[in-house]
C-alpha cells in the first residue's frame, strides 16, 4: 500500500504491506534505527517517536495508517546529537544501557512542549495558568517511558534541568 | 499478523458497508487491536479504519447533554470535557499513559467492554446512550458480559451521550505495570438519584452497586456507604488481588468518589 511519510522534515514515499507498524517502517524501511523495539505492544514506550507533534507509540499503529504524517525520530531531535535534552542526558547520567533513551528523549521533548503550551494533567494542582513541572508532574508526564536500569534519578534531573534553563528545544516539532 | 486489507471510509455509510465484507473488522486506535493482531488472536480480512470520518471526531453540546464521537481520542476528552463532566475528564486523564491516550479512543473502548477498562464505568454510572450507525442503546442494556455488547456485526459506536451530572467522581485504584483498574468506581449523582458504576471487579465486567446508589441518593456522603458491604462472589481473583480484596476496594474506592465529586 502506496503511503507518504515525512521523517524528520523528509519526505519518503513507501508502498507498505498493511501490517508493517510504524516502528518497524522507520527501522527497517528507513533504517532509522534510533526508535527501538523493547516490548512490542505498547507498555515499554522505547519505540516513543512525534505525530504531528504528538507522542505515541510507534509499534502500536500501522505505518499506512500515517499517510501524510509528519513523524520526528530521536535522529531529528537535533542536527548533531545534542538538543539540550540530549546534551542534559549526558551531563545528568540519563541512562545506563541506553535502549529505553530515545523514547525517553522523544517523550521527554514533548513533555516541554506540553507545559509552555499549558496544558495540565491529572495531578497538576491548578487547571489554569502555567504549569509547574515539578517531580510529580513530571513522574505522571513521562509514565509511558520506562527505564529498566531505572535511572530515573539522572532522567528527572536531565529534563528538569532543561525545563529551569527555558531552554525548551522547538526545532523537531516545527 | 496473519494478512489483511485496509479501507479508510470517511463517511459512516462507507464505513458501515465496507464492514459488511466478510471477516471485516473496524479498527479505531488500535491500542488493544494491535496487540491482538500480533498475537494472532484475531485473524479479519480487512481493517475498516474510523479515524478518517470526521462525524465521529470531537465534543458538542446536545440538549444539555455532552456528545462525544466515537473515535474521539482520550487526550481529547479529558482537555475538553471538564467545564461539564469533570469526572469524565479526570477519569479519561488517566487512562494509560500519553501515548496510549493520543492513539485510544471512546467508542474502541466502549465497544471492546474490557472489564478492567475504564470508560465503561463512566458510560454506566452516567446513564449514557451509546449511539451507534443504527440505534440508540442504553448503556444498562449495552455491557452484556466479558468483553461483550449488544453491537450486532458490523455496528459501529458512531458517539456516546452523557447526560450531565450534579457532581460525579472516578476513582480507580490502578495495577500499576498496566494502568488498567484493579477496582474503578464512577459516581455520578443526579437530580434523580446517585449510579454508581464499578470495573475492574466483575467476572462478568462493568456492573452497577445499586445498595450504594440506594444509600447515596438518601445522602451524599462517604458516611452513607459505611454499613454497607460488598461481596465477593463473582468477582475476580487474579494475581494482582483476591476476589475479597477488590470487594473491600471497591467500597475504599467509592467513598473516595463520593468524598472528591464535584
Amino acid at each position: 500500500m502506496n503511503t507518504n511519510l515525512t521523517v524528520n522534515g523528509r519526505p519518503h514515499a513507501l508502498d507498505l504491506d498493511t501490517r508493517v507498524t510504524l516502528l518497524d517502517a522507520l527501522r527497517d524501511q528507513l533504517k532509522l534505527t534510533g526508535s527501538k523495539k523493547g516490548c512490542d505492544h505498547g507498555q515499554c514506550g522505547a519505540c516513543t517517536v512525534l505525530v504531528n507533534g504528538q507522542r505515541i507509540n510507534a509499534c502500536l499503529s500501522l505505518a499506512v495508517m500515517h499517510d501524510g504524517d509528519e513523524i520526528t525520530t530521536v535522529e531529528g531531535l537535533s542536527s548533531d546529537g545534542r538538543s539540550p535534552l540530549q546534551a542534559a542526558f549526558v551531563r545528568h547520567d540519563g541512562m545506563q544501557c541506553g535502549y529505553c533513551t530515545p523514547g525517553q528523549l522523544c517523550s521527554a521533548t514533548a513533555v516541554l512542549d506540553e507545559i509552555a503550551r499549558g496544558w495540565p494533567s491529572h495531578v497538576s494542582a491548578d487547571l489554569e495558568g502555567p504549569v509547574e513541572l515539578t517531580r510529580e508532574e513530571l513522574a505522571e508526564r513521562m509514565s509511558g517511558n520506562i527505564c529498566r536500569c531505572s535511572c530515573y534519578p539522572g532522567i528527572s534531573k536531565a529534563i528538569l534541568s532543561v525545563a529551569e534553563d527555558g531552554t525548551v528545544h522547538r526545532e523537531a516539532a516545527e | 499478523m496473519y494478512a489483511f486489507d485496509i479501507e479508510r471510509p470517511t463517511t459512516i455509510a462507507d464505513a458501515v458497508a465496507a464492514l459488511k465484507a466478510d471477516e471485516a473488522q473496524p479498527l479505531s486506535g488500535g491500542q488493544t487491536l494491535i496487540p491482538t493482531l500480533k498475537a494472532r488472536l484475531a485473524a479479519p480480512s480487512k481493517l475498516i479504519s474510523l479515524s478518517g470520518i470526521s462525524d465521529m471526531i470531537g465534543l458538542s453540546d446536545e440538549g444539555g447533554a455532552l456528545r462525544i464521537g466515537g473515535a474521539t481520542k482520550h487526550d481529547t476528552v479529558a482537555k475538553e470535557a471538564g467545564a461539564t463532566h469533570p469526572g469524565l475528564a479526570g477519569l479519561a486523564a488517566r487512562i494509560g499513559d500519553p501515548a496510549v491516550r493520543h492513539r485510544g479512543t471512546i467508542g474502541g473502548s466502549i465497544a471492546n467492554n474490557d472489564p478492567a477498562a475504564c470508560y465503561p464505568s463512566a458510560a454506566l454510572a452516567h446513564g449514557a446512550t451509546i449511539v451507534t450507525d443504527r440505534r440508540d442503546i442504553a448503556a444498562d442494556d449495552f455491557f452484556t458480559g466479558l468483553f461483550d455488547t449488544a453491537l450486532e456485526d458490523g455496528e459501529i459506536v458512531t458517539a456516546v451521550r452523557f447526560p450531565r451530572p450534579e457532581a460525579s467522581n472516578y476513582q480507580k485504584f490502578e495495577q500499576p505495570a498496566s494502568r488498567f483498574a484493579m477496582v474503578g468506581v464512577f459516581v455520578a449523582k443526579f437530580a434523580d438519584g446517585v449510579r454508581v458504576a464499578v470495573t475492574g471487579a466483575g467476572e462478568d465486567g462493568v456492573f452497577r452497586w445499586t445498595e450504594a446508589e440506594t444509600a447515596l441518593s438518601s445522602s451524599f456522603t462517604p458516611g452513607a456507604v459505611e454499613g454497607l458491604s460488598v461481596s465477593a462472589d463473582g468477582l475476580i481473583s487474579d494475581l494482582h488481588g483476591s476476589a475479597a480484596y477488590r470487594a473491600h476496594l471497591i467500597k475504599v474506592m467509592t467513598k473516595r468518589a463520593v468524598a472528591a465529586a464535584e
